[in-house]
C-alpha cells in the first residue's frame, strides 16, 4: 500500500505537469518580434472550426495545424501581409476578423452606420412631434374645458363629502 | 390605418423576413475562395501502397472526377460513404479520396469494411494538402473538371438531395462542356 502510495506521488510529479506545461508553450521563437507577430496574427485570424474563436483562443485540431503553419512562415522569413493572404486564398475573407473592404462587405461596413442615421432621423422626428403636440394641446377645446370642469367638480365634492364624514 | 401603426408594422414584418432567410442558412458552410479556380498542386503516397503517387494530375486524367475528403474518425463520413460507393458501382464518376489526418491502418480497415469507391486514396498523414485545399471540416467533396479547374465544393456529408439536385447535374453538364 504505502509503496503504492509512493508510486502514485511519483506518478502524479513526473507525469502529470509535464504534458500540460509544454502545451502552453509549444513553439520556440527567434525572437520577442517575431512572437509578438505570431501573437497578433493568430489573434486576427479565425478558426473555422469553432467559429467565434481565433487561432490563438482555440484548440481545435485545424487551429493547431494552422498555427504550426503560420510559426513555421515566420521561421522562414514571411511578412504578415503573405501570411494573411495564405490563409484568404484557402479560407476566403472569412477567416480574417476585420474582413476587407470591398463590394459584397460594403453592407457589413456601412450598414451600422446607416442604422444609426436612420435612428437619429426617427428619434429626431418623434421628439419634434411630441413637442408640436403639447404645443398644440396647449389650448382645450370646448368640449375638454366641460370634460375638465366637471372631473375637478366631481374630485372636489368627494373631497368635501369625506371631510364632512371624518367630522 | 394611420402611419404610426404602419411603419412599425412593415419594420417588425421586415426583420421576420429576414430572421426567416437567416435561420435557414448554415452558418458553418463558408464560401469556398478556390470555386473555379485551379486545384491547388499536390502529391502524395497512395494509401494502399507507399510507393505510388496521387496527385492534382491523375485529377485532370477525367472530364470530371469527384475529390473526397475523408477520414475513418469522421462520422460524418460513414453517413456519406454508402452513396459514394454506389456513385463508383454505378461508375458516374471517378472518386479520388483524400484520407485526412487518419492512420494508414485504420483507413484501409474502414475501406475493407465499408466498401471502397474510390478510384485511388491519398494519404494526407499530417493535414497539410489539407489546408492546401481549405479543408475545415471533413467529409468535404470538390468537383473538379479536366483542366484541374474547381467546380464545386460540398461542405459535409453528400446527400442524396445534394446529388441529385447539384452535383450530378453539375457532372453532366461538364461532361456535356469537354464533348
Amino acid at each position: 500500500m504505502k509503496l503504492f502510495v509512493q508510486l502514485a506521488a511519483v506518478l502524479m510529479l513526473s507525469g502529470w505537469g509535464a504534458p500540460s506545461v509544454a502545451g502552453i508553450n509549444p513553439f520556440e521563437f527567434d525572437s520577442p518580434e517575431q512572437e509578438q507577430r505570431f501573437k497578433k496574427l493568430s489573434a486576427e485570424l479565425r478558426c473555422l472550426v469553432c467559429q467565434n474563436q481565433n487561432l490563438a483562443d482555440s484548440d481545435a485540431d485545424l487551429a493547431v495545424d494552422l498555427k504550426n503553419e503560420i510559426f513555421s512562415m515566420l521561421r522562414e522569413g514571411k511578412s504578415d501581409a503573405e501570411i494573411i493572404d495564405f490563409m484568404v486564398a484557402r479560407y476566403g475573407d472569412f477567416v480574417l476578423y476585420r474582413p476587407p473592404v470591398k463590394p459584397t462587405t460594403y453592407m457589413l461596413w456601412v450598414g451600422p452606420f446607416i442604422l444609426f442615421v436612420l435612428g437619429a432621423v426617427v428619434l429626431v422626428m418623434f421628439v419634434r412631434r411630441r413637442n408640436r403636440d403639447v404645443l398644440e394641446s396647449g389650448e382645450l377645446s370646448s368640449d375638454e374645458r366641460r370634460r375638465l370642469e366637471g372631473l375637478l367638480r366631481e374630485q372636489h365634492d368627494a373631497a368635501g363629502g369625506k371631510r364632512k364624514r371624518n367630522k | 390605418m394611420k402611419a404610426r401603426y404602419i411603419v412599425p408594422l412593415v419594420g417588425f414584418l421586415a426583420l421576420v423576413g429576414l430572421f426567416m432567410i437567416g435561420l435557414g442558412l448554415d452558418p458553418r458552410e463558408v464560401p469556398s475562395p478556390l470555386i473555379d479556380k485551379p486545384a491547388p498542386q499536390f502529391s502524395l503516397p497512395d494509401l494502399h501502397d507507399e510507393s505510388k503517387s496521387v496527385s492534382t494530375e491523375d485529377l485532370k486524367k477525367h472530364k470530371v472526377s469527384l475529390f473526397n475528403v475523408w477520414a475513418s474518425w469522421c462520422a460524418a463520413c460513414r453517413q456519406e460513404h454508402p452513396l459514394l460507393v454506389e456513385l463508383a458501382r454505378q461508375g458516374v464518376v471517378p472518386i479520388y479520396g483524400l484520407n485526412y489526418k487518419d492512420k494508414r491502418g485504420d483507413a484501409i480497415n474502414w475501406l475493407n469494411r465499408l466498401g471502397d469507391p474510390y478510384t485511388a486514396s491519398a494519404f494526407d498523414e499530417n493535414g497539410r494538402v489539407g489546408i492546401d485545399w481549405g479543408v475545415y471540416g471533413v467529409p468535404e467533396t470538390f468537383v473538379v473538371d479536366s483542366k484541374g479547374m474547381i467546380r464545386y465544393k460540398q461542405i459535409g456529408p453528400v446527400t442524396e438531395e445534394a446529388l441529385q439536385e447539384t452535383i450530378l447535374p453539375l457532372i453532366e453538364k461538364i461532361k456535356t462542356e469537354e464533348g
